[in-house]
């Protein structure tokens, strides 16, 4: 499983590569999308259906936009140079950022070993062993983020609510009027 | 959604064959359509018992609406979900999630307290089960689901045009025009 992960991971740095680099907009964008699936099909083979599924879906939502959003607007080519300085000011971050990636990965535990098996007071015990009791969800996943976490649920519920409300605001097709005709302003909404 | 349109309906002009896509894809649409809103409500209503939950059964319902707008264009979608509506059930999956985390507060609890699990419990491994885990996934469905298909709608359908510093929208043209 770890070469087929590491085959995946590859896939996915040489599509993200692509992306960033190629000319043009639409390949660019079927490019992500590959990197997307990759990614939910790691997420598959490391058994974390739920994320896969999230993952899956919100990609194809996502891919459809993006390229309803380019074919539509006629840009199709990205033009001009890269500053000099900004790339190795770039490469000299994503250098430091892999060496304290490397120390962090140093204090993780082993590969396919979770961190309830050797750490005794992780709270993924308490979640494990009482989850179903307390909860009464058979899906662990579900019960920790709708009982456990559910300030967390909130918190991400309110951030799309508010991205949706500014989104709407923004870019709504009619501007309000601003006199006593406002009844007909409001149902545009 | 399901319901059949005859070419004598009112409605009938929604499957004009000069809007959206092909015939292939419109009948294949036709078939689906449905079967992939039923598959978002499955996946949001068993998400305390199989993978899945609210966000991701919102997204599949969204995705219904969303092959409906790409195969028929926005009409078509807009018909059985207007923007009015799918706004307010925005707001109407928010405040019931809301709601929800609020009656733990008021039956006694902290606030999301699980209070309907705690005073009945139900049947483990059954769709009745788990307390309000399943009402706040149908809230969060509702909510992710009506916001998405906004989402598509204003990214998509309609387009900013900046022309000579003035920027304005204008609604997207049909394609082949």
């Amino acid at each position: 499983m770890v070469t087929l992960l590491t085959v995946l991971l590859f896939f996915m740095v040489v599509g993200a590569i692509i992306a960033v680099e190629t000319k043009d907009l639409l390949s660019s964008i079927i490019c992500v999308g590959a990197v997307g699936f990759g990614v939910s099909i790691a997420f598959l083979f490391l058994r974390a259906p739920d994320i896969a599924i999230t993952q899956v879906v919100v990609e194809v939502l996502v891919l459809v936009i993006l390229i309803r959003a380019t074919i539509s607007r006629d840009v199709t080519a990205i033009s001009g140079d890269r500053e000099f300085f900004s790339m190795t000011v770039s490469i000299a971050l994503l250098l430091v950022i892999f060496i304290f990636g490397l120390e962090v990965f140093k204090s993780f535990p082993q590969f396919r070993e979770p961190v309830f098996t050797t750490m005794s007071d992780a709270s993924t015990n308490t979640y494990i062993q009482r989850g179903l009791i307390q909860t009464g969800a058979a899906n662990l996943v579900t019960s920790i983020i709708l009982d456990y976490r559910a300030y967390d649920t909130l918190g991400e519920a309110t951030v799309l609510f508010t991205a949706i409300l500014g989104a709407l605001a923004i870019l709504r097709a009619k501007a309000r009027k601003r006199t006593t005709d406002s009844s007909e302003g409001n149902s545009d909404q | 959604m399901g319901q059949k349109l005859t070419p004598g309906d009112s409605r009938s002009n929604l499957y004009n064959p000069q809007l959206g896509m092909t015939l292939i894809v419109k009948t294949v649409t036709r078939w689906v359509k449905g079967f992939i809103f039923l598959f978002g409500v499955y996946i949001v209503l068993y998400g305390h018992l199989t993978p899945g939950g609210g966000f991701a059964g919102g997204v599949i319902i969204a995705g219904a609406f969303i092959l409906l707008t790409l195969a028929f264009g926005k009409e078509a979608a807009l018909e059985r979900m207007s923007k009015t509506v799918a706004s307010e059930f925005d707001s109407l999956g928010a405040l019931m999630f809301l709601m929800l985390a609020w009656l733990g507060l008021y039956f006694g609890g902290p606030f999301f307290v699980n209070f309907i699990q705690r005073n009945l419990p139900g049947k483990r491994f059954h769709l009745f089960s788990a307390g309000n885990i399943p009402l706040c996934n149908i809230a969060i469905g509702i909510k992710v689901g009506t916001s998405l298909f906004m989402v598509f709608i204003i990214l998509s359908v309609l387009r900013v045009v900046v022309k000579k510093g003035e920027r304005r929208m204008v609604q997207m043209k049909r394609r082949g025009e």
